[in-house]
């Protein structure tokens, strides 16, 4: 079984509506339903963030995200699957009941 | 010694894609298949020469070829898994011919449509058909360095994103397959008329490629009628070749072409495969309509014998498969025969195909007709602007120049 990255790129601030915050909903009960299931979640605006840097030991953080863009993460699944085969349709499912593109990188595997 | 020479040609035509596809299945690695393949090759050299060609030289390639991938792994990952390795060493081969669909998934995982066209194209010359990077690298004008880095990107995404090494189910596989037909058929047209003007205008080496490429996935997959559409559209498209460009280097367009120079043989197997399609009774998909189409064209020994009617009728079965402007752009050649300049013009403008080279020649040929010479040379010098393939670059250049005296 290898694991994939589902991530959500969005442009808008703007939540998930409530139209598809039920689509995504089924769609985790049918990821947990066939075994593919790993962890799911949505991120907070990217203003939220804080970038912290303790390479030398002494932690310096930053007020945002790391680098200003027009796209970002704005959620994620982590999936299961045999293969990238079966880990593709996922993603294309996702992509539609979110609503938004989705970008599928596999975990690097032990 | 030729002999010998002749021998590894052939072979290597003929079973180099089943080695790596064997090879890539048992070890699980298409990389070392890939290189393991090539090392045989070169030892075949040595050893045939003083040997002599084995009877089945098939079983000899892929036994070389595994030892050493065996050999490979295993000094390579002493430390890694002990099972597969223990695995792999029990592993006899196995007699040719019982796996042949090795070679599907090869031709599958390197057209998979998770890779970027370009990669697909280039894995699928290099692991299926045999080609070297450096062949690959000349016949689409890359740096070898680039090439070699495109393919080994390719085999490195596979492998870490999981691309599974087999052949699609069977709700996937009809748009599997039509993804291996593009590349095909793009490596095809890349050879027919090359996009670069410092190439070629036609290169054999790619046209005939895809042609042995689309063979060997027809016998493959024999009930696709897709798959031997596209095979007959090649065939009937190679057939024209010799006629095709002039000794000065201008593309010579169907109406005037010397059909004395077309390749009977190639048209005869095209038009034998047409019929095959037809006599299956299914719906034709895209590849068998433009193949019908080019056994219209291929049946009239005379430009004015050809069967406009049914070209367009074709065409009209093809709009509704495919309703792209450059199908109704094609329509309205055969629109021009049938009804006139007038009518096709009409279905013409408007088309959006404004950055899109043919659509101003066809227009400038509709132009011409009805005697509008001024905006006839506005679309040639649009055409020209637009065109990459030099031959055809000639051929608009003198149809602009002919405008002034005519």
């Amino acid at each position: 079984m290898a694991q994939y990255l589902i991530s959500v790129l969005d442009d808008t601030t703007g939540s998930a509506t409530e139209a598809e915050m039920a689509a995504i909903g089924e769609f985790n009960e049918r990821l947990r339903a066939d075994g593919h299931w790993v962890f799911a979640g949505g991120l907070a605006a990217p203003e939220t963030a804080t970038v912290v840097d303790a390479r030398d030991g002494n932690p310096v953080f930053t007020d945002g995200p790391y680098v200003e863009t027009k796209e970002y993460v704005g959620g994620f699944w982590i999936v299961e699957a045999p293969d990238f085969d079966v880990a593709l349709p996922l993603a294309a499912l996702a992509s539609q009941r979110c609503n938004r593109r989705v970008e599928l990188r596999p975990f690097l595997t032990a | 010694m030729t002999d010998i020479g002749e021998a590894l040609t052939r072979v290597h035509r003929e079973e180099w894609a089943r080695v790596v596809a064997t090879l890539a299945r048992r070890i699980g690695d298409l990389d070392v298949a890939e290189e393991m393949t090539a090392e045989a090759f070169a030892a075949a050299v040595e050893r045939w020469s003083a040997d002599g060609v084995p009877p089945n030289p098939g079983a000899w390639l892929t036994t070389v070829a595994y030892r050493r991938a065996v050999d490979r792994i295993r000094r390579e990952s002493r430390r890694e898994d002990k099972h597969r390795e223990a695995l792999m060493l029990t592993d006899v081969p196995e007699p040719l011919g019982v796996i042949d669909d090795d070679r599907l998934r090869l031709i599958f995982t390197c057209c998979h449509p998770a890779l970027a066209m370009e990669a697909r194209v280039a894995l699928t010359l290099r692991l299926v058909g045999g080609l070297t990077v450096p062949e690959i690298a000349r016949a689409y004008l890359v740096q070898e360095a680039a090439m070699s880095r495109r393919i080994t990107r390719a085999k490195t995404k596979i492998k870490a994103a999981g691309i599974p090494y087999r052949v699609p189910s069977r709700e996937d596989l009809p748009a599997r397959v039509t993804g291996v037909l593009a590349v095909l058929y793009l490596v095809f047209n890349e050879g027919y008329l090359a996009s670069d003007p410092d190439k070629e205008a036609v290169r054999a080496d790619l046209t005939g490629e895809a042609i042995r490429l689309t063979r060997l996935v027809r016998t493959l997959l024999p009930d696709d009628h897709e798959v031997t559409g596209l095979l007959a559209l090649m065939l009937l498209t190679e057939a024209r070749r010799p006629a095709r460009v002039s000794a000065t280097g201008e593309l010579v367009v169907l109406a005037e072409q010397d059909r004395s120079a077309w390749d009977r043989d190639l048209i005869a197997e095209g038009h034998a495969l047409v019929r095959a399609c037809i006599a299956a009774g299914r719906p034709p998909g895209r590849y068998q309509i433009l193949a019908a189409i080019n056994a219209v064209h291929t049946d009239a020994r005379d430009a004015r014998d050809t069967d406009w009617s049914q070209v367009a009728a074709l065409y009209d079965h093809l709009v509704r498969v495919d309703p792209s402007p450059i199908v109704r752009l094609n329509r309205a050649v055969a629109v021009a025969e049938l009804d006139g300049p007038q009518v096709a013009l009409a279905e013409v403008d408007g088309l959006p195909l404004e950055g899109y080279h043919a659509y101003h020649a066809t227009r400038a040929e509709l132009l011409r007709r009805i005697g509008r010479g001024g905006e006839a040379r506005e679309a040639y010098e649009r055409a020209i602007e637009l065109a990459g393939n030099s031959a055809e670059t000639a051929y608009l250049k003198r149809r602009r120049d002919q405008l002034g005296t005519g």
